[in-house]
């Protein structure tokens, strides 16, 4: 198998008029008057998706896309273009658009280009490639027919089937050359079931950086049917919601989205420097003692993995907060030297044609020793949530929010009846000082979390062991 | 440097390379073909603290092709525009059309049904804006805000951006039209803190057309009073009470409503509104249309996604749901005509006559909603339930800024059975935009009482 340095070299450098001598050349071009880091930017990506309806697979679809982004740093400034072309004289235009963000001119210090050596987190192959059309379509099928006889309640299926494969060459003025090639490939599943004239909808899904025949198995299909068509109808069931605080016990897995909104925002690096709740606090107490968080994109397989981060920086696994002290935060490049701090492995962009920004890997706190029964029992009135839509943070004042898709109500130690989906709110920093008991039981979420931020799009995982947060808010309407 | 792009010559260059794909499509064995291409060049800066930090050049394209054999589609996109890309793209497209099942909804804009002359709906300005003007028009906006108080500490920054694009659509039965469009703005992020209070907010204004920006100082400055307002916020009670959306966040409201009426969701009963053509879905005193040729608009568009001639329509009629929100499939699909929306609706003002002063005074006790958060929308149920804040006010007044709550009810009920007024003063920055939404119950949680 070849390096990745040699599979990009061959896709997108040779094809493009490149080699590793004129890759050398065109950084130095980068380095002019006082950019302080530049650094070039190569991707090629395929993807392919297959998506089921009616019981049919009426609808498929191939992505291709290839580019080289641009970027002069200055200070804080960045000057950024790219092309969707790779060629010699369009990486000239977009290094010379780039280099506009100073005005100064003469030659700045360019260190000789030298691989980067990173482990092998996940297999460089192109699963789209693996298996033929028809094995893919009668894989979705076969899923479309377990839902369907999973519960005669289930009367709608949808189910899709995305490949995707990308490489990336990073090639910067210190010196950086990098190149990664990662594989990703996801299955979901939605059904809707109908009862008594009520209609509820469930969903689930699975993936990471493998391949499809780890992927495409009956033990999957089991796994997938199972939790879809059970929220479905559970939710056929579900009774009105409580309005106002309650304690709340947040299953394991999934719902650690908490993390991800409740604290991860606020521990990057660009946020942190300029306006996050917790800028200012390494070393202080921000959550309960026992509490401790981790970003680790060094997990194999795992969709929020990484071999080398976007600029080229091994992935690794910070330490966020541990027993409650806020310890490290994630950087990328330009804001670890704004910082004065090493670059975390957590620089990473959608694309070449977006600027790179300190994101998540996955993201997880680590177990404790309570079991989620003995949380249950200790409440008198208040919420199991077990599985979440999405969430979302405004990182200056702390606050954030995170839907429950199934969840129940609990009374007098017991789990009674389920409730409809409502969404939780409560103040980041003030939720993680409430966490109040933490399970034994740590999962990791089953490879499906996406993370938005400024309109850039990432894949991510999320984790946590079953907890009991003493108090916040539900949005329900009882 | 935007103000270079020729829309004209694009124009030619995207139809050339669709009509160079269509003829390739068929010669592969394609027996039908539909291929939309765009391209568009932007500037983006971003300025913070009075100091440049982002200066973004932005050039983007793409195509995508859809092919028919027999009643299986196959599709495919790609950036990349040159020969062996787009050949590519179609044998990929193809491959995958032989072997989907086939769907009989899926079909092209007959010629009788197509557009056939695009008129010009004014949507393309240019704006001779170098980028050191436009990094100077962003620090000034920074700046005015950051001017008003002193507890304006930190900016997020502002950001000044200018993007013109063409779009080509044509497909194997005829069509082949395009049109070209700009879009310029200006937005500001300020955050304030006094004592352990910290909060962050932002103003913007976007056009078509340049000349019609709000001023960039005024941007700044409104972005300044918006985030002190926000200054101090604390939980209200739990309990029903009225609330009071602004148009900012009653557009998205109502665009919930749309998507329900949406073909897509209709079709796979994933809509609260499944089966209610013909029936009252708000108040009789609504009536709610959409406009798609407005001159200048953000959602103008002559033709839909299908290539079909959009016109001018109304869906709510008296609060009874007139008509769907249909394209050629989903029409199709559930045995009725295109609504010429393929792509959504265009242009919808949902307007009244009562000023926001008037709303408040007439909600006398409640919440005024601002900022929503999260995605609690389940539109198969109606169950609505997101994170809020706003303000809370008593005896017709605002009292004091409120945040981390939740607002929650059922957007079927709450639109037939609880909205009471709508504002006359329409966000026109959005396509589908409303006037400020009053309703008079909702579920708020926040402290126990």
């Amino acid at each position: 198998m070849l390096s990745p340095i040699a599979t990009l070299n061959a896709s997108i450098l040779t094809p493009g008029g490149l080699d590793l001598d004129r890759l050398q050349g065109l950084v130095g071009r980068l380095s002019i008057g006082s950019v302080d880091y530049g650094d070039l930017f190569f991707e090629r990506s395929e993807a392919e998706t297959w998506s089921l309806e009616d019981g049919e697979v009426k609808d498929a679809s191939f992505h291709q896309d290839t580019g080289v982004g641009v970027r002069a740093v200055a200070g804080d400034r960045q000057g950024f273009a790219y092309s969707s072309e790779v060629s010699v004289p369009r990486i000239i235009e977009a290094i010379d658009a780039a280099v506009r963000i100073q005005k100064d001119s003469g030659q700045g210090q360019v260190a000789a280009l030298q691989e980067t050596s990173a482990p092998r987190l996940y297999q460089p192959i192109n699963p789209i490639l693996e298996r033929a059309s028809q094995f893919k379509i009668e894989f979705l099928k076969s899923l479309d027919a377990a839902a369907r006889a999973a519960d005669p309640r289930v009367t709608e299926v949808q189910a899709s089937l995305t490949i995707s494969y990308r490489e990336i060459l990073v090639a910067a003025t210190d010196g950086t050359l990098a190149a990664d090639v990662r594989p990703l490939v996801r299955l979901s599943l939605t059904v809707l079931a109908e009862a008594k004239g009520r209609r509820e909808r469930g969903s689930s899904g699975l993936g990471g950086r493998y391949d499809l025949a780890t992927l495409l198995t009956p033990e999957h299909i089991e796994q997938l049917v199972g939790q879809a068509v059970s929220q479905a109808v559970i939710n056929l069931e579900a009774v009105d919601a409580p309005a106002g605080e309650f304690p709340v016990v947040l299953g394991s897995g999934w719902p650690g989205v908490l993390l991800h909104e409740a604290v991860g925002h606020g521990l990057e690096g660009d946020f942190n420097r300029k306006s996050s709740f917790y800028s200012g606090k390494l070393g202080t107490r921000v959550a309960a003692p026992g509490v401790t968080v981790v970003d680790d994109g060094t997990l194999v397989d795992r969709r929020g993995s990484l071999n080398v981060d976007d600029e080229g920086v091994p992935s690794q696994r910070n330490v966020l907060i541990e027993d409650g002290i806020l310890v490290g935060y994630m950087q990328d490049k330009l804001n670890a030297r704004l910082m004065g701090v090493a670059p975390t492995g957590n620089g990473r962009r959608e694309s070449y044609a977006h600027l790179p920004m300190p994101r998540m890997t996955n993201t997880f706190m680590e177990a404790g020793e309570a079991d989620r029964e003995a949380m249950i029992r200790s409440v008198k009135k208040g919420v199991l949530a077990v599985n979440f839509g999405g969430g979302q943070v405004d990182i200056t004042s702390g606050q954030f929010v995170f839907a429950a898709s199934e969840a129940y109500l609990i009374e007098d130690g017991q789990v009674t009846a389920p409730i409809k989906g409502a969404t939780l709110i409560g103040h980041g920093p003030k939720v993680m000082q409430a966490i109040s008991m933490i399970g034994a039981d740590v999962a990791l979420d089953t490879g499906i979390g996406v993370c938005g931020k400024n309109g850039q799009s990432v894949p991510v995982g999320v984790g946590q062991p079953s907890l009991k947060i003493d108090r916040l808010t539900v949005g329900g309407t009882a | 440097m935007v103000a270079e792009f020729n829309p004209e010559l694009e124009k030619s260059r995207l139809s050339e390379r669709v009509e160079w794909i269509l003829s390739t499509a068929k010669r592969q064995g394609a027996e039908a073909c539909e291929v939309a291409a765009s391209s568009q060049l932007g500037l983006d800066v971003q300025a913070r603290m009075g100091q440049v930090e982002k200066l973004e050049l932005t050039r983007d394209q793409s195509v995508s092709v859809t092919v028919f054999v027999g009643q299986a589609r196959g599709s495919a996109t790609t950036t990349d525009l040159s020969e062996d890309a787009l050949t590519r793209s179609v044998e990929a497209a193809l491959a995958m059309a032989r072997v989907t099942a086939p769907d009989p909804a899926a079909i092209l804009a007959s010629p009788d049904q197509m557009i056939r002359t695009v008129p010009d709906l004014a949507l393309d300005h240019p704006w001779a804006l170098t980028p050191d003007q436009a990094l100077a028009l962003a620090i000034s906006a920074e700046a005015a805000g950051l001017a008003v108080d002193a507890r304006l500490t930190n900016s997020e920054g502002a950001s000044v951006s200018s993007t013109r694009g063409v779009s080509v659509h044509g497909t194997s039965e005829g069509l082949l039209v395009g049109q070209s469009s700009s879009l310029h703005g200006l937005s500001c992020v300020l955050i304030a803190e006094d004592g352990d209070s910290r909060e962050r907010h932002y103003a913007y204004t976007h056009d078509r057309n340049p000349a019609l920006l709000v001023d960039a100082e005024e941007i700044g400055r409104d972005a300044a009073r918006k985030t002190l307002d926000r200054l101090h916020a604390r939980q209200c009670q739990t309990g029903e009470v009225p609330v009071l959306f602004t148009a900012d966040v009653a557009s998205g409201l109502l665009s919930h409503l749309f998507s329900a009426i949406g073909g897509n969701a209709l079709y796979r009963k994933a809509s609260y509104l499944v089966d209610r053509l013909g029936t009252q879905v708000m108040p009789s005193w609504v009536t709610i249309a959409e406009d798609p040729l407005l001159l200048g608009a953000i959602g103008s568009s002559a033709y839909d996604g299908d290539g079909l001639p959009t016109r001018q329509q109304t869906f709510i009629e008296d609060g009874r749901l007139v008509q769907y929100v249909l394209s050629l499939y989903s029409a199709h699909r559930l045995g009725m005509q295109s609504t010429h929306n393929a792509g959504g609706v265009r242009n919808v003002r949902f307007s009244g006559e009562t000023d926001w002063p008037a709303l408040v005074r007439q909600m006398e006790r409640g919440l005024i909603v601002t900022d929503l958060m999260g995605q609690g929308v389940n539109l198969v149920t109606g169950d609505y339930s997101r994170g809020a804040s706003g303000f809370w006010v008593e005896g017709g007044e605002i009292q004091y800024p409120v945040h981390e709550v939740t607002v929650a009810g059922h957007l079927d009920q709450l639109f037939q059975h609880h909205l009471v007024a709508v504002g006359s003063d329409v966000d026109t920055r959005k396509s589908l935009a409303s006037g400020s939404l009053l309703f008079d119950r909702m579920m708020v949680a926040g402290e126990s009482a």
